[in-house]
């Protein structure tokens, strides 16, 4: 009972608004997550050691280039955050095209595709950074949090932003999930409101 | 008789996972390898690493869930509770096997810029297994998409099949 409410619900006009603010703070939310990750990077210039008296400099990029696993990061939020606009785009200016069965089928699938692959980077990225912050001493793995300070706030910050992304896209998909259990029309609707206007 | 195909081809579906994902964590599990180089006798277990750690929990997750579905009856009502919980247990394969590759690919070439040297050299042995139980843990995952496919199918199936 409480699952057909909730489909029901689910599958209202007002859902379709709902959707729609879910989809723009997703967007939102992997893009900047990209941007701050794929601008992320840090120079400093360290004494590697003395010759005699004068201390000899070295300087050292930490750039997210250096690390696979950020690179994934980069590139599957910005491939979560082109879904995203391009169903809000559709959404948007679509609004005559009707999501007939196979249409709603595939935005499902892609949804749900897409909420696998921002997971996937969102945690390849989480894990790489606790190594990053903590080390690993059975590996011989020294941290370098304490001496890129800035690097690791930022990547922190897109982490975070990442992981907001994940929570809103298992949301989104399972919307897109419960539209295909009771289809609704979200085009079709504002149409008949607009004929029922004097 | 198509619907008894159907039936039996989700049933192998998830045997296959469940045997994938059961064998992942085990060969994980079991890989342990002691070394010694200048002087210094080094152990390489899977505890290690915290994401190995995260791996071989959301594989016995996944095998618990499987052996569970594989005794759900036909007409029982969870099956529409079960796609959910399907995309939940592939974003969980999914997340651990990439987190777990993420840092073995650094175990076996180093990352020079953080200076971080490679172990596969020293623990030849603990590193195939590892591989080993990472290219299960991907054909769990390759065959728990199909199976949500599958399950997605099964439930909204009569809503496809009318042209609305």
């Amino acid at each position: 009972m409480a699952v057909s409410k909730l489909v029901l619900a689910a599958t209202s006009g007002k859902s379709c608004k709902i959707l729609l603010g879910l989809r723009v703070l997703a967007f939102l939310a992997t893009l900047s997550a990209a941007i701050v990750m794929g601008l992320n990077k840090e120079t400093k210039t360290f004494v590697v050691g003395n010759v005699g008296n004068t201390p000899i400099k070295a300087t050292f990029t930490a750039k997210f280039q250096h690390t696979p696993a950020f690179v994934f990061f980069v590139v599957a939020n910005a491939m979560v955050s082109f879904h995203n606009m391009l169903m809000i785009a559709l959404q948007i200016f679509g609004g005559k095209t009707e999501l007939t069965g196979f249409r709603l089928l595939s935005v499902a699938i892609l949804d749900m595709l897409n909420v696998t692959l921002i997971s996937a980077a969102a945690n390849s990225a989480a894990f790489m950074s606790e190594v990053g912050k903590n080390g690993n001493k059975h590996a011989r793995w020294d941290k370098i949090c304490d001496r890129f300070a800035t690097y690791c706030d930022h990547g922190a910050g897109a982490l975070i932003a990442a992981f907001a992304g994940v929570i809103l896209m298992i949301i989104i998909s399972a919307v897109s999930i419960s539209r295909l259990v009771q289809p609704n029309k979200c085009s079709s609707s504002t149409a008949a409101s607009t004929s029922v206007v004097p | 008789m198509v619907k008894l195909t159907k039936r039996i081809g989700g049933l192998v579906l998830r045997l296959a996972a469940f045997g994938a994902a059961l064998a992942a964590l085990i060969v994980m599990v079991t890989s342990r390898e002691r070394a010694s180089f200048f002087a210094v006798s080094l152990e390489a277990k899977y505890t290690d690493m915290a994401a190995f750690k995260y791996f071989v929990i959301a594989n016995a997750v996944v095998s618990v869930y499987s052996f569970l579905v594989l005794f759900l009856p036909k007409e029982s009502l969870l099956w529409k509770f079960v796609v959910v919980l399907d995309l939940v247990m592939t974003m969980l394969l999914t997340s651990s096997l990439s987190a777990a590759l993420a840092v073995a690919q650094v175990g076996k070439k180093g990352n020079a810029n953080a200076g971080w040297l490679p172990i596969c050299g020293q623990v030849p042995k603990f590193c195939d297994q590892i591989t080993g139980a990472l290219i299960a843990g991907f054909v769990a995952l390759v065959l728990y998409v199909f199976l949500l496919l599958y399950s997605l199918h099964s439930v909204v199936d009569p809503f496809l099949l009318q042209k609305s």
